[in-house]
């Protein structure tokens, strides 16, 4: 067990060095920003200078490593814009993306676990076309959209939600359900196919015959074993659902590390951009770690490797 | 035939079908269809409201701020969605079924870095790579689609891989290899077939995917270059009127709903038929 924990950490620090490598080229494929901080009318060396003061003038390798000698010391550079080290201003706006991303999964799992159960336990009935037509809806609607016609209801329309920004609970309501709507829908389709799945297995057959009660059988012997799956896809999902969040931040005016991304990217703040990738990097693989270990807590067969 | 009248037995999948070709019909012969050139601006038309609530009724579904008829921007639109969701997938369907199989198959050095380029992919959040890469290389339709389709490639391989895993254990694999057929040959020709109802699967729910994708961008102002009627830019001109012109952001929202949803539905009633084991894999 400690043998798999160490090198599954390993792995995952050679995932998120990946990732600083693969988004340190990728924002640089346009050139260095020099032209978008200076005045047009600067001169010739104005502009050499800015570059060599920058850096900008070293090959790019060479950039990479100072990058990545600075990072692992905690510097990981200057917004280019605000003037403020780049790590700060993302983990400054880190608290009110993740108190938006906990709503919404709360609000996700609070509707989709026992909506995909019933559906499972009650196949084929209206209950079960209930769900198959949630997650349908759910997975087709542009989040965009869905927070643009909330906002004509709900703050437009009747007044009762602040549109934008961000303050008391009531600035979380829009922001959260449009978030929930994607993995609500997910949430409930994966775990309701899992459940069918389990409910047909050998073992759920062997508990009723043994006599065990129904609920009982749904919940501790089905809903355990269907979780395992539905788990795994919400870890590999991870990446989809915070990308939602930062267009539902934008959308919302909501100030939170998403928009803050969205800021940087139309203003080249690359430092910014690639702190924020790499903190996102870290919590996607950190979450993806726990469900590795969670693994062993729901079966208990992977318990001793 | 009787593949078509099995898929058809769902009625959902036939509705399905149904929206998608109507669209598909508007995206193909939009300049027969369209009442307005979609370009034309006309500020004495500005915000009117859809026909049926307007008084002189001459735009079905109304006009934008620049006084341009929406139902022809509408179906302009589509042409895009369809072409942005259908080459993107293309792109992605190469990168991760060329992936999948060469990882499955050989699971040893290339196979391990293969799988380490997935699982950074994974880290990163893809609309905010996408969003990046996008602002730095300049919005453009191709721009879009390649972007699109390099950063959705991860299911293919993943899926892929794992049925490669298994299949290259049984017997016709084993049989080519000892024949010796050259891995090339025995990827294209004895794995590639074998997947490929999966590949089938993934496709159609990707598109629909791709469709919501670009229409996130566009509507970021990083897609599509804003001069060509998407249906995601129509939202982000419309949301600067919603308080007192709504139909505008309305219209190109319900388009890619319906859209999406039709699609969706093919995707699903396929995976039933080809692939049930697959309902676990996919997100």
């Amino acid at each position: 067990m400690l043998a798999f924990l160490v090198i599954r950490i390993c792995y995952a620090a050679v995932v998120v060095f990946g990732v600083s490598l693969a988004v340190f080229f990728l924002i640089r494929i346009g050139g260095d920003p020099t032209t978008l901080f200076l005045p047009p009318e600067a001169s010739a060396e104005d502009i050499a200078r800015f570059r060599h003061v920058m850096g900008f003038d070293r090959p790019l390798p060479v950039q990479y490593l100072d990058f990545l000698h600075r990072a692992l010391q905690g510097d990981f550079g200057h917004s280019l814009r605000y003037d403020q080290p780049a790590m700060a201003l993302v983990l400054e706006r880190a608290p009110a993306t993740l108190a938006l991303s906990g709503l919404a999964l709360a609000m996700s799992l609070v509707i989709a676990v026992p909506l995909a159960i019933l559906a499972a336990a009650y196949r084929g009935t209206v209950v079960d076309r209930i769900s198959l037509l949630i997650s349908l809806i759910g997975q087709s609607f542009p989040a965009f959209w869905l927070a643009i016609m909330l906002i004509l209801l709900f703050s437009e329309t009747w007044g009762i939600l602040p549109p934008s920004g961000r303050g008391g609970f009531e600035h979380l309501i829009m922001p959260s359900i449009v978030l929930a709507t994607y993995s609500t829908a997910i949430i409930t389709r994966l775990l309701r196919s899992s459940m069918i799945e389990a409910l047909q297995s050998d073992y759920v057959r062997t508990a009723r015959g043994k006599g065990v009660s129904e609920p009982r059988i749904i919940l501790k012997h089905a809903l355990r074993n269907a979780a395992i799956p539905t788990i795994t896809v919400i870890g590999l999902q991870v990446g989809a659902l915070l990308g939602g969040a930062v267009i539902t931040e934008e959308v919302f005016a909501y100030p939170g590390v998403g928009r803050l991304a969205i800021q940087a990217i139309a203003n080249r703040d690359f430092t910014v951009v690639q702190a924020f990738v790499l903190v996102m990097a870290v919590t996607i693989v950190s979450i993806n770690l726990l469900v590795d270990l969670s693994y062993a807590a729901l079966d208990p067969r992977l318990r001793g490797k | 035939m009787s593949a078509l009248r099995r898929f058809l037995d769902s009625w959902l999948a036939a509705l399905g079908l149904a929206i998608v070709l109507v669209v598909l019909f508007g995206a193909l012969f939009a300049e027969f269809l369209i009442p307005f050139d979609p370009d034309a601006q006309n500020i004495l038309m500005r915000l009117k409201p859809p026909m049926w609530r307007g008084a002189d009724g001459v735009h079905l579904m109304g006009t934008d701020a620049l006084g341009r008829d929406i139902f022809s921007r509408l179906v302009m639109g589509a042409r895009v969605s369809l072409l942005v969701g259908v080459a993107s997938v293309v792109i992605s369907g190469v990168v991760g079924v060329t992936f999948g199989l060469i990882a499955g198959y050989e699971d040893k050095y290339v196979g391990r870095v293969l799988m380490a380029i997935t699982d950074i992919q994974l880290a990163i959040p893809f609309l905010v790579l996408a969003l990046a890469v996008a602002a730095v290389v300049g919005p453009s339709l191709w721009n879009i689609i390649v972007i699109l389709g390099l950063t959705n490639w991860v299911q293919y391989a993943r899926v892929v891989r794992a049925e490669c895993l298994s299949l290259r254990e049984r017997e016709f694999i084993q049989a080519a290899h000892t024949m010796g057929i050259g891995v090339g040959a025995i990827l294209v020709r004895h794995l590639l077939p074998n997947v490929m109802s999966s590949v089938i699967v993934i496709s159609s729910l990707l598109v629909a995917k791709m469709i919501l994708f670009e229409s996130s961008l566009s509507f970021l102002g990083l897609g599509v270059p804003p001069t060509t009627p998407t249906w995601g830019t129509m939202i982000a001109d419309g949301r600067n009127y919603i308080s007192h012109a709504g139909w505008i952001a309305t219209f190109p929202g319900l388009a890619i709903f319906v859209t999406v949803v039709g699609i969706n539905l093919i995707g699903d009633r396929l995976r039933d038929m080809l692939d049930p084991r697959l309902r676990q894999m996919e997100g």
